[in-house]
């Protein structure tokens, strides 16, 4: 005996939903324990609708689950007749007929509603069905009456699926299970094949790819890869999943192997075939695109960025790191801003995220640093040209934000700093403080 | 030496030459580097198609950054008319945090193109050296750099050879930044030590000029070694002598008052 847990029957019923969706791409879930499965065009693949019915509850039942189903015209009138009779298909424009004679709580209706009807004499489906509708909604509402005529077959609400549906599904299918790594890359290489054939037949390339892989056991695990570019060619497929499959921190664990592996393009662009300029340069952004999306399935799109300007004359803030699978395209249209010809550089070379505390000797407190150490070793200032003055952006922070004076210092050594003051000293730290405060100074980059 | 030994020798000269012949069979593209005498040295300048290495202590790391973007840019360039070709620059997270990102401003202001970079942030050397490796292959680049800190046990012998026969195969040059690491043995065709160098003196009103290296060749594969002072020139894109100062003004004009320098240099 033990407590009821609806967290773990809700997760239950999402795994048995992700077995399902062996069956069918569309599943819904019908909490607190119910599934639908839309099986249109489906049933003739597993031997016909009784066929079907039979497979999925054996195999539920072996699992241990008590399982009652139904097939039906529509969802509701399948859910009623599953609260009565298990096994049952119903036939088209048979709805009405078939659930006359259940009791009426088997619609699934608010208890309030059920007491109700039974109060009211009506008991089964049929004597509700019998009365005027006009009669059912003034006493009931309008939501039952609408359930009523679904479970009669007289209109039908779509369910909705847990996952979207796929574009372009392939799968195969092994009457053995298995588990070796060479049978599984060996069937996703046939399956992009397949996948690659359908689209290329309308025109399509894949910019999101699903490969699912459902145990024996019921498990289903499910991988993705991205893509910057809609992606037509197999090789390309069979590769992306190579390296995402290689780079999983948690491996694909085959147990007691796969029964079925399925390949989903679920997100497809119409493909636009480029002609070939003679610089070349479209070759080049296609293989540099294709390398993109490789170590991006293997190190994640995060972490491979192009770099785009932005409008802020924060120099932290100036730059924006954007995937570069997404924004490959823009990162190379985009302007930055031009240098001033013949000057040396104004800006480092390299800069730190955030600025790195220094100590400063400065010979006035608003001049230009004479002696700083950083990391624990000192400099000395032999040369030092500033400052240049970049105020904060006090329209996007509620809390005053200090002007900073930058200087561009260069050592004995002949290394090169960007040092800034925090805030001016006589206007912002010395008036603040009320007495003598020594104002902050960082390093924030470094020139080459 | 005996003639017998001159012969062994010379025998197996040969033989390293024929393996290595593949290599050298067509004369490996050389882009140079703008200095004279390197590019005498590097028999005309860096060899495109190979892997090269510049080495630099902990707190060099921005200059050599600049000397390997100024490599990296004029490797992107060779052979291109119109447009550069992309660069790639695959860095290891822990190299972000010591000595900071690479900035797009301080590339502009190097005279390189930010819309060429595509940056790879590996998490660790492993990872970096794969991407390394995927990316020399891939025909499409300019040039491919590779930064990495510290010692790094796993870019051995193998990793580098791996490294250099994808560089050959492609045609794409890798370009390998270890800071705050000691030179191993590697297939790298050169190794620079780079070091910073102080501005030239400058003349009045300038107290900054053009980054300034202290280049040393330490390892050339095919050639002599050396040590130079080279100065990059952000509007030619190229590396110089550093032109000698003082540089000679003109005499005043004496019809007219001497007037102002016609360009204000920008205080800020």
């Amino acid at each position: 005996m033990f407590d009821a847990d609806a967290a773990a029957d809700a997760k239950a019923l999402s795994d048995i939903a992700g077995w399902c969706d062996r069956f069918t791409p569309l599943v819904a879930l019908d909490p607190p324990h119910g599934l639908f499965l839309d099986i249109t065009g489906c049933a003739h693949l597993f031997g016909g609708e009784a066929a079907l019915m039979r497979m999925v509850c054996g195999a539920l039942t072996r699992q241990g689950f008590a399982v009652s189903a139904a097939i039906a015209g529509t969802s509701i009138c399948a859910r009623t007749m599953t609260r009565h009779v298990s096994g049952q298909i119903v036939p088209d424009g048979g709805e009405a007929e078939a659930i006359r004679l259940l009791p009426v709580f088997a619609l699934g209706a608010d208890e309030a509603i059920s007491r109700g009807l039974r109060r009211a004499g009506l008991k089964t489906i049929g004597d509700v069905a019998s009365r005027a509708r006009h009669e059912i909604t003034a006493r009931f509402g309008d939501g039952f009456t609408t359930l009523l005529e679904q479970a009669l077959g007289q209109g039908d609400a779509p369910i909705s699926p847990l996952k979207p549906l796929p574009d372009y599904i392939v799968e195969k299918r092994f009457p053995e299970p298995v588990a070796t790594d060479g049978v599984i890359s060996a069937t996703l290489s046939r399956l992009a094949a397949m996948l690659v054939a359908a689209m290329d037949r309308q025109g399509k390339g894949a910019r999101r790819l699903e490969a699912h892989f459902f145990r024996t056991d019921g498990a289903v695990r499910a991988i993705a890869v991205d893509t910057g570019q809609p992606v037509t060619k197999a090789e390309m497929i069979d590769r992306l999943f190579r390296e995402r499959l290689e780079a999983l921190k948690d491996p694909l664990d085959p147990g007691f192997g796969f029964d079925l592996i399925r390949l989903s393009a679920s997100r497809v662009e119409i493909v636009v075939q480029q002609q070939r300029d003679l610089d070349a340069n479209v070759h080049d952004n296609d293989a540099l695109a294709a390398l993109i999306d490789r170590i991006a399935a293997r190190i994640g799109g995060q972490r491979v960025v192009v770099h785009l300007p932005q409008d802020t004359h924060i120099p932290e803030r100036a730059v924006k790191a954007a995937p570069a699978q997404h924004h490959l395209a823009a990162a190379q249209a985009a302007a930055w801003p031009a240098r001033e010809e013949s000057e040396p550089p104004l800006r480092p070379l390299r800069l730190f995220a955030r600025p790195e505390p220094i100590k400063v000797i400065a010979e006035v407190p608003d001049g230009p640093p004479a002696w700083f150490q950083w990391r624990r070793a000192s400099h000395t200032v032999t040369r030092v040209e500033g400052p240049e003055r970049v105020a904060m952006e006090w329209w996007r922070s509620p809390e005053a934000m200090l002007t900073r004076d930058y200087f561009r210092v260069e050592d004995e050594t002949g290394l090169r700093f960007w040092l800034y003051r925090d805030g001016l000293y006589d206007r912002e730290i010395a008036q603040r403080a009320g007495e003598i405060v020594q104002p902050n100074w960082f390093v924030h980059g470094l020139f080459a | 030496m005996t003639g017998a030994r001159t012969n062994t020798l010379a025998s197996l000269r040969g033989s390293i030459e024929r393996i290595e012949a593949h290599a050298d069979a067509s004369a490996p593209a050389r882009v140079a580097l703008g200095h004279a005498e390197a590019d005498v040295t590097l028999q005309g300048g860096l060899a495109l198609a190979a892997v090269h290495e510049v080495f630099a202590e902990g707190r060099q790391s921005a200059v050599a950054t600049g000397f390997i973007a100024g490599l990296a840019g004029l490797a992107s360039l060779a052979g291109r008319v119109t447009a550069r070709r992309p660069l790639v620059w695959i860095r290891q997270d822990f190299a972000e945090i010591e000595s900071g990102a690479l900035s797009m401003a301080g590339l502009t202001e190097l005279g390189l193109d930010p819309r060429c970079l595509v940056t790879v942030r590996a998490a660790d050397v492993d990872t970096a050296l794969r991407t390394a490796a995927d990316a020399l292959a891939c025909d499409a680049l300019g040039a491919v750099v590779l930064e990495l800190w510290g010692e790094a046990r796993q870019l051995d012998l193998v990793a580098s050879r791996k490294l250099t026969l994808a560089a050959q195969a492609s045609g794409v040059t890798g370009l390998l930044l270890r800071v705050a690491a000691q030179p191993q043995p590697s297939t790298a065709e050169t190794r620079w030590i780079a070091r910073a160098a102080h501005s030239p003196p400058a003349s009045v009103g300038s107290a900054w000029g053009a980054p300034v290296f202290d280049a040393q060749l330490v390892r050339n594969r095919h050639g002599p070694v050396g040590r130079w002072i080279m100065e990059w020139k952000c509007d030619e894109c190229l590396f110089a002598k550093p032109a000698a100062y003082p540089q000679p003004v003109a005499a005043a004009p004496a019809h007219r008052p001497h007037q102002a320098r016609a360009q204000q240099r920008r205080a800020g």
